[in-house]
């Protein structure tokens, strides 16, 4: 046991020399979140009217924050896919370690990045007005939460790069999941505008759980379009629980199935 | 003491469409270097990954240093070391980064890991460029740091799969070098190989397989000498073709074998055959373009036992 976490540590610890030796992914991973963050609250936020005290960005900045953490699947799956054609996991599958170091490993791995990437994402909502009302614990609760999400989507990636095999494939697969999950969401627009059925779709959908509890986390009474007395936007703490556990309870034997298996 | 067993190994593929390995056995005596030699297909890398416990069998028993690779693989693992086809390090980090961590991987402990690292990057020849990213080396650098990390606690048996393949004549050479050194120190040494030379320069036995099976085994003369003694080459103009033919048959014992203009067959005394030959082509007016005894090759073997040559094999793989 004790074994396996200084394993699992290991394969973290080269995660971020790769991060590193290649500083261009770090910061291409933050710059295009900042992007983000910039375009919507200069682009859309003076024509999207929210009657949110401090204005769009405030509902914003928790639909961004999520969609980041979701982004990074995608980079989990694509790196596992890289390491399996590049014969690393045959490697690995040879030594005396633990047979779950690798991708616990590389979850934890996942995980610290998103951290990284969380920090300047807030200074860059700070820097454009974000304000958060609500206490110090909440709000740090709220990027727990975050943290969280992403932990358990990185077991989504984790099992589609296990099944893919070919990082531009899985790369491309897993943004044609996550961009339209974040877009049908209460993310960046009011589900209210939606057609009806799509209004479920997006107040069902874990993004916008997740996003709805956010911005409770961070003092905002505004759910932004929580229209329908659905379960899931009364409930968004609950429900985005219950989605996390979910995930995880499906995808983590399935990956660690898949790793098990993986040349035969 | 038999270092490796594997005996009537099956495996198929695509629920049992494919079947790469047919009841495969064989055997490595503790500190010899068997070649597993065959063509693509022939199953040489899934004997490979069976061995370094990477896959299961669909039957068969394997064991590596007297340990059940099935039933005991994490046991195995701390036994052996692996180098695949493929480089398999990582190519982001530097080479001193992947030995490393290959060696706290290992459970070296940090202090002895470094050591650990440097040595092997000083004894492979690595180390002014130890501080780079692998994905600026050269592909025999690649495999040589390859071998480097297979080797950072000494195996009882290492596993070479293909070492060479895919590298220029220079990077082939530099790697044999690098093998003959491992081999003197006294290691087991199962090797896959395609390239019938690489078998003949480093191994004490050589298993010839096609089709998942062992089709020949012996040292690199037993077999030669299973094909026959020297061979009698001749080679003619196209017209002459015929004739020539017809001479060599009456010299040799056995078959002819003619490749576009060159004509060849067994012969029992190479220096008698070779002198009535000329004679024979003399007194029919041919003039041959060349001619002589060969001894004969790994790559005859591989013709005259699958009755096809090791790169035609690959070209239909």
């Amino acid at each position: 046991m004790k074994n396996a976490i200084t394993d699992s540590l290991i394969i973290t610890k080269r995660q971020l020399l790769q991060l590193a030796r290649v500083p261009e992914v770090l910061i291409f991973s933050t710059i295009q979140p900042v992007m983000f963050v910039l375009l919507f609250r200069f682009v859309f936020g003076g024509s999207i009217s929210t009657g949110q005290p401090g204005g769009y960005v405030q509902l914003l900045m928790p639909g961004i924050f999520v969609q980041t953490v979701a982004f990074t699947l995608a980079a989990t799956a694509s790196g596992l896919a890289e390491d399996m054609k590049k014969g690393l996991i045959d490697r690995f599958r040879s030594l005396p370690i633990a047979r779950s170091a690798l991708v616990v490993g590389r979850t934890l791995g996942d995980s610290l990045l998103n951290i990284l990437v969380l920090i300047v994402m807030a200074g860059a909502g700070y820097a454009v007005g974000w304000r958060p009302t609500a206490s110090v614990l909440s709000v740090f609760s709220a990027f727990v939460f975050l943290l969280m999400f992403g932990y358990a989507l990185s077991w989504t990636g984790i099992y589609a790069g296990l099944a893919v095999r070919d990082a531009r494939t899985v790369q491309n697969v897993s943004f044609l999941i996550t961009f339209p999950m974040t877009f049908l969401s209460n993310a960046f627009a009011p589900t209210t505008g939606m057609p009806k059925a799509l209004q479920y779709v997006a107040e069902w959908n874990p993004v916008s759980t997740m996003v709805a509890a956010c911005r409770q986390l961070f003092g905002l009474e505004n759910q932004f379009g929580a229209t329908a007395n659905s379960f899931p936007s009364q409930h968004p703490l609950t429900t985005s629980i219950f989605y996390m556990i979910l995930i995880m309870v499906i995808f983590i034997p399935l990956s660690v199935r898949k790793y098990k298996n993986s040349s035969n | 003491m038999k270092s490796v067993i594997a005996e009537h190994l099956v495996k198929t593929y695509r629920k049992g469409e494919v079947k790469a390995l047919d009841d495969l056995s064989l055997d490595v005596e503790e500190g010899t270097v068997l070649s597993v030699l065959g063509p693509n297909g022939a199953g040489k890398t899934t004997t490979v990954r069976i061995l370094a416990t990477l896959l299961k069998p669909d039957s068969g028993n394997a064991s590596v240093a007297g340990i059940d690779v099935i039933k005991n693989p994490d046991k195995v693992r701390e036994l052996i070391g692996l180098s695949g086809q493929y480089a398999a390090v990582d190519e982001t980090l530097t080479g001193w980064d992947n030995l490393v961590m290959f060696g706290r991987l290992y459970h070296l402990g940090k202090t002895a890991s470094i050591k650990r690292a440097e040595d092997l990057l000083e004894r492979f020849s690595l180390t002014e460029s130890a501080r780079r990213p692998i994905k600026t080396y050269s592909g025999g650098m690649r495999r040589r740091l390859d071998l480097a990390a297979s080797l950072i606690v000494q195996p009882r048996v290492l596993f070479l799969d293909e070492p060479t393949t895919g590298l220029d004549p220079r990077g082939r050479q530099e790697m044999w070098e690098v093998i003959q050194e491992l081999v003197k120190g006294g290691v087991t040494l199962l090797l896959t190989t395609q390239y019938l030379e690489e078998a003949d320069q480093l191994a004490d036995e050589i298993a010839v397989i096609d089709h998942g099976k062992v089709i020949a085994r012996g040292t690199s003369d037993a077999l030669k000498k299973q094909v026959g003694g020297e061979r009698l080459e001749i080679t003619v103009e196209n017209a002459d073709i015929a004739k020539a033919s017809e001479i060599v048959g009456r010299i040799s014992a056995s078959a002819v074998h003619v490749d576009i203009r060159t004509i060849s067959a067994p012969v029992l005394t190479g220096s008698v055959a070779l002198m009535d030959a000329l004679r024979a082509l003399d007194e029919a007016k041919i003039h041959p373009l060349d001619i002589g005894l060969k001894r004969p090759s790994l790559d005859d073997v591989f013709l005259s036992l699958t009755g096809h040559k090791a790169e035609e094999a690959e070209a239909k793989a």
